[in-house]
This record gives structure tokens, sequence and C-alpha cells, in this order.
């Protein structure tokens, strides 16, 4: 662990009941790192992303980013949520709210930015994504692709110091699976610190830095991209990737 | 038989229509008021402090328990002591309309908080929103969209509550249907009139709410 790391998870573990979700998981994602987190259905690596902004609360075990130490109940999660931004599965845009009062809320009552400065970064980000034309319209009249990359731009409008993004392909019709992952390689290329739990593997070669596969709640692998491509250690990383690879 | 005389009511028309606005007030204010209030006990219900859960479940039960006219009553002389001063019998029977009402109101509201998907809370949640902003800005405008209909058709049921208000001798628009039935010994022209205009209203309300839903679900 450098001291380079932004997000560092020591030990950590989870219970729903006697169920284990999270065990004994250890690693860190440095400052300008992608790291991409996989395994099969199950295996927690949504639970972990989730713990990093404290969305998931954890049993034991410390959880540090930057300074803050989101683990404890005394950290105040709101301050530190609001420079992770994170994107889901299921875009999650408020969709009784146009485009831009989706980009504009949380920077007008998190960060207090007046509405000309809000209006004017969601307006940025938009057009980066290729958007700009969309907002006035409501989330319901985007298509899928649409819509996530809108949920993107909504977490880069806080101006984050890291992204999380959680299966953001896994909803979409395949062919709107490149839109949003070309704007998440640029974002990598630009540097962003990213921690990304996906089966696009594709894009995982491309920018990953490392990759973290898990199975059954514990992190089995936590190597750079192209030695786990090339070489898994583990039979149950080999058996994943064949399954995944392989059509 | 045969005998009907349907010029009382043309004749009594401007005494009516003042107890029609008196039922069309209690109705509207009650309804906003137990709106209001009972979205603040469904919040409590949902909330994960158990203790103010258990305060809201209680309330709840204790009201939907009661019979309505009960509640009319008890705050037409409670008040009064309470306060040391008589209130009047409109804001009694409004203020007992709304403690009522909020009960079912809450019930409906919980659902509609119940119907938002975890997911928002989460994205909330994730951009750094507290829990009343999440809440004001992201649940509740949802949650009260999808309500629409329940909470009108529950104002529906409100309206034809509000002829309860006799025990407190408040002239709303059945008492003054009552009061000219007795004083002309026209009862059966004036309740079969009085009859007519409670259907017409909630007919009509009833319809609106159909379309809406339709509105809602396309």
């Amino acid at each position: 662990m450098t001291d380079n790391a932004m997000i560092k998870i020591q030990n950590i573990s989870k219970w729903y009941g006697d169920f284990c979700v999270l065990k004994d998981c250890a690693t860190s994602v440095d400052r300008g790192e992608v790291v991409v987190v996989c395994g099969p259905s199950g295996s927690g690596k949504s639970t972990l992303i989730k713990t990093v902004n404290g969305l998931e609360p954890v049993q034991s075990g410390q959880i540090f980013v930057g300074d803050v130490e989101v683990s404890d109940p005394n950290s105040d999660l709101t301050t530190l949520r609001s420079k992770i931004g994170m994107v889901f599965q299921h875009f999650e845009l408020y969709p009784h709210m146009n485009v831009r009062e989706n980009l504009c809320l949380a920077q007008e009552k998190v960060l207090h930015r007046s509405r000309d400065e809000a209006v004017a970064r969601s307006e940025a980000l938009l057009e980066r994504v290729g958007l700009m034309g969309h907002i006035d319209k409501m989330p319901g009249q985007l298509s899928g692709g649409q819509q996530q990359r809108v949920a993107i731009a909504r977490g880069l409008a806080m101006d984050p110091i890291a992204m999380l993004f959680d299966e953001p392909t896994s909803a979409l019709d395949p062919e709107m699976i490149n839109e949003v992952l070309d704007v998440m390689v640029e974002l990598a290329e630009e540097g962003m610190t990213m921690m990304v739990v996906t089966h696009e593997m594709g894009f995982a070669r491309k920018v990953a830095n490392r990759i973290i596969f898990m199975d059954e709640g514990e992190i089995i692998e936590d190597r750079p991209t192209l030695e786990f491509f090339t070489n898994p250690e583990s039979d149950r990383a080999k058996d994943f990737l064949s399954k995944i690879l392989n059509h | 038989m045969g005998d009907f005389d349907f010029q009382v009511i043309e004749a009594s028309l401007p005494f009516l229509w003042q107890g029609l606005q008196v039922s069309l007030m209690l109705t509207g204010l009650a309804m906003v008021g137990g709106i209001i209030f009972g979205t603040l006990l469904a919040l409590m219900r949902l909330s994960k402090f158990r203790s103010l859960s258990l305060v809201a479940a209680t309330y709840v039960n204790l009201l939907r328990s009661i019979p309505l006219i009960l509640v009319i009553f008890w705050f037409y002389f409670l008040v009064p002591l309470a306060i040391g001063r008589p209130i009047g019998n409109f804001y009694s029977a409004l203020i007992a309309f709304v403690i009522f009402e909020a009960a079912y109101y809450s019930e409906i509201m919980r659902a509609g908080i119940q119907s938002v998907s975890k997911g928002q809370v989460s994205a909330g949640q994730a951009s750094g929103l507290n829990y009343w902003q999440i809440q004001w800005h992201i649940v509740l405008p949802q949650a009260f969209r999808n309500m629409i209909p329940i909470l009108i058709t529950q104002g529906i049921v409100l309206f034809q509550d509000t002829s309860l208000v006799f025990v407190v001798s408040l002239r709303d628009f059945m008492t003054a249907s009552s009061i000219v039935a007795k004083t002309e010994g026209r009862l059966v022209e004036m309740y079969l009139f009085a009859a007519c205009v409670y259907f017409v209203f909630c007919f009509a309300g009833s319809y609106f709410v159909r379309r809406l839903k339709n509105r809602i679900s396309v």
C-alpha cells in the first residue's frame, strides 16, 4: 500500500445475518488509477464498491478516502460523498426533473453554487458527453445509453476526486454500451481515479491499471491488468475468464 | 303522493349555497392539512429511529379505530378546555378532520414513499444530499405523484364525511338542507336534492380520478 493511495480498504467484512457478503477484503486505489472489479454475480463486487462512499456499512475493518475514515460513524459522510461521483446500474436519474435539474440539484444544494454557476457547469459537461441538445428533456424521453451518459455528467458536475461505477452498462441494450464506455475511457485517459464494477473485459484491458477478481465475498486476485488476463493465478479466475471471454 | 314541491329548493338556493361553501372549504382545508400532517407521520413511521416509528404507528392505529363522529365531538369540547377559550365549531371541526384524516393519508403516503425505488435514495445520498433534501427534492415529489389518484379518492370520502359536522351544529350543506327540509316541511324533496348534489360532486371526482389514472399510466 503506497502513500499515494486515495482509497484504502483495510480488512473489511460484512454479514447479512449469517451470510458473509464481504470476507476480510483489503485493497487500495491510487490517485489517477483505474481499477476494475469483476467476478461472478453474487460475489460481493457491487457491495465492495458501495462501501467506499458508505452506502453499504461494514461490520469490521476500516475504509479511508483521502484522510476521511468512511467506516467511522462520526465522519461527515455527506461531505465526503459529494466528492465521490457514483454511477448506478439503473442510472437513477430523478424522473420528475429534466436533465438540467438532475445535474443542478446537488451542485446547488450541497456545493451551494449559484444557479448560473451550476447551469454553466451542467452545460459544459453535457456538451462533453454529447447531450447538450437534450438539456430540457425528461429522463424518460432518453434512451438508456443517453440516460447513463447524463448520469455520468451528473456525477462529474460535483467535480469529484474519484468516480465509482456500479455495473454501468449491465442494464443497457448492446448497441448502447459503447457510447457509455467511450465516455468512461475518455475519463480514464484524463487521469480520473476510477473504481469500476463491470463485465466489459475489453474496457478493462484497454484502461484498467489493475483488476480485482472477487468470488464469494473474497478478493481472490488483485493484480496488474496484463498479468491478470495472461496469467491468472487461481482456478476460479481462470474458470471465470474462460466463461466470459470465449464468445 | 304526487304532491311534491320542488319550488322550495330554488327559493332556498342562497342558503344552501352557503352550506355547500362550508362543506367544500372544510374538505379542501382538511385535505391539505391532513396530507401535510399525514406525510410527516409517514416519514416518522418509516424512520430508522424505532421510537418515532412506534409513536406514528400507535397514532395511526388509534385514530383508525375510533369513529370519526367521536373525534369531531371530542375536539369541540376538548380544544376550548385546552386553550381556555372557544374557537368556534368550524375550526374545531377542521382540527378534528385534519387529525383524523392524517391517519389515513399517512398510510397512503407511506405506500407512496415505498413505491419510490431505493436506488433513488442511494443516488441522492451518493451526491451528498442530506436526509431532508433527499425526501423533499427526490422522494416526496415522486411519492406524491404516484399517489395523487388515491389521495383524491380519499378526499371524496372526506367530502361525504363532512356531513357529520351536524353534531357540532356547524351549518354545512347537509345541515343546511336539513334545516330547510324541516322548516318548510319538505323532507323528501330536500333530502333527494341533497343526495343528488353529493352524488354529482363525488361522481365528478371519481371520473376525474379515472381520467388522471389513465394519463399517469401512459
